[in-house]
């Protein structure tokens, strides 16, 4: 079951929740994976502790054009949708940093005069946990905007392992690179502060799994604080809670320190299991519908 | 010369508009008949890549000089090849910013003025 953990807001406590679930489905020895999708800004290795003994550089064939065989027709600057490449004063120009790799632009070259050339965007790195926690995660590289094809082929990579359960970290908002950390995703955990901008965020991914046709859920973290707003939304929409975690000083030092959830409470190890349990009923009954 | 001058409202006697990829229009003015024009700019709500855009149809329209507030990475790269003239103003009316640039008041640019995505 692939399990992915978004929330709109950022710092609402993704990364808490994702490790804390694949932590203790570990322990409880359910094979696990869990996949770092905030390529712009990855922490849950800070948690889960892997060895990172494993890397791939993550690549994107863009154009490449041959001056000598281009006549400057412009077709492939008709057909591309991000404007990457264009022509100008009979000179055919690409903008890598716009091209998206969809190789339309060598397709429709009536002079064959475009060929793919790879970029790279960032690097894969994954290995095991000291519990035995599958573990991957992507890099982008600074100053780079295309995020989505590095968190593509993170999932893609960690396809080939068979684990029971494969944990998500999205990364915050609502964008595009959020819809393809959860795209084939079985269930969405949504995970929001109550309040209202945490509940501003939350409308907003919740749409999204709407929009994306995923069953999802609830956690409240830093429960406490803030107003009503997100359980009065949860109760109009259906959206189930499935977990509170309170607002707890030792919990926010903890996690400074760079302490898991379930390092700072090895308590919540039930919690998380009887979640994951839910969340899998939750998922099959969608699923049957 | 075909200037081309980035607007929000497509007025010649208002305040221009310093974005140059996602400007709402730019007039486009003939420098020694000052007959003008407004065009919708056509990359003002692009997804992506406004400034490789906008000089195309730019491109397309035979303009020769651009005024603006300031020019991205790509924007610039694709003004060179197409053999634009860049140039910057502060504040004024594209009727003010033409007799500015007829006058050489006008900052000619010869690299990115600007972030890139911020256009």
């Amino acid at each position: 079951m692939i399990i992915a953990v978004a929330s709109g807001k950022g710092g609402t406590g993704k990364t808490t929740v994702a490790t804390a679930l694949a932590q203790a489905l570990s322990r409880a020895d359910i094979s696990v994976s869990c996949l770092d999708c905030d390529v712009e800004a990855p922490n849950a290795h800070i948690f889960i502790r892997p060895d990172l003994g494993y890397s791939k550089n993550v690549e994107l064939l863009i154009p490449e054009v041959d001056a000598e065989l281009c006549t400057g027709c412009g077709q492939c600057a008709e057909v591309c949708q991000f404007h990457a490449i264009v022509v100008l004063g009979g000179q055919t120009l690409v903008f890598p940093e716009l091209c998206h790799g969809c190789g339309s632009c060598m397709m429709v070259c009536p002079e064959d005069a475009i060929s793919e050339a790879p970029r790279k965007l960032g690097l894969l790195e994954g290995g095991l946990s000291p519990d035995g926690i599958n573990f991957g995660h992507g890099l982008l590289n600074v100053g780079e905007p295309m995020a989505v094809p590095v968190i593509t082929q993170l999932k893609k990579w960690q396809d080939h392992n068979n684990s029971e359960a494969v944990i998500l970290d999205s990364p915050p908002g609502a964008s595009c690179p959020v819809v393809e950390s959860i795209r084939g995703a079985d269930f969405v955990l949504l995970v929001t502060e109550p309040t209202p901008f945490g509940l501003h965020d939350l409308r907003q991914a919740y749409e999204l799994t709407q929009e994306l046709d995923i069953p999802a859920g609830l956690i409240i973290n830093r429960d406490g604080i803030g107003d009503a707003g997100v359980d009065t939304y949860c109760k109009e929409i259906g959206l189930p809670i499935l977990m509170r975690i309170p607002l707890e000083w030792e919990i926010g030092q903890g996690i400074a320190q760079g302490k898991s959830l379930l390092d700072i409470h090895p308590e919540y190890e039930d919690a998380f299991c009887a979640l994951y349990t839910q969340i899998a009923d939750l998922a099959t009954t969608r699923g049957s519908q | 010369m075909k200037v081309a001058i980035s607007s929000p409202d497509g007025k010649f006697d208002t305040q221009f508009s310093s974005r140059f990829g996602r400007c709402d229009t730019f007039i486009f003015v003939n420098s020694k008949t000052r007959d003008w024009e407004a065009k919708p700019n056509p990359a003002a709500a692009a997804r992506g890549g406004a400034g490789a855009q906008v000089v195309q149809f730019l491109s397309n329209n035979g303009i020769e000089v651009t005024i603006t507030g300031r020019y991205g990475p790509t924007a610039f790269s694709a003004l060179e090849a197409a053999g634009i003239q860049a140039f910057v103003a502060g504040s004024g009316t594209p009727e003010e910013l033409l007799d500015k640039f007829l006058t050489g008041e006008l900052e000619q640019v010869n690299a990115a003025t600007g972030p890139e995505l911020h256009g």
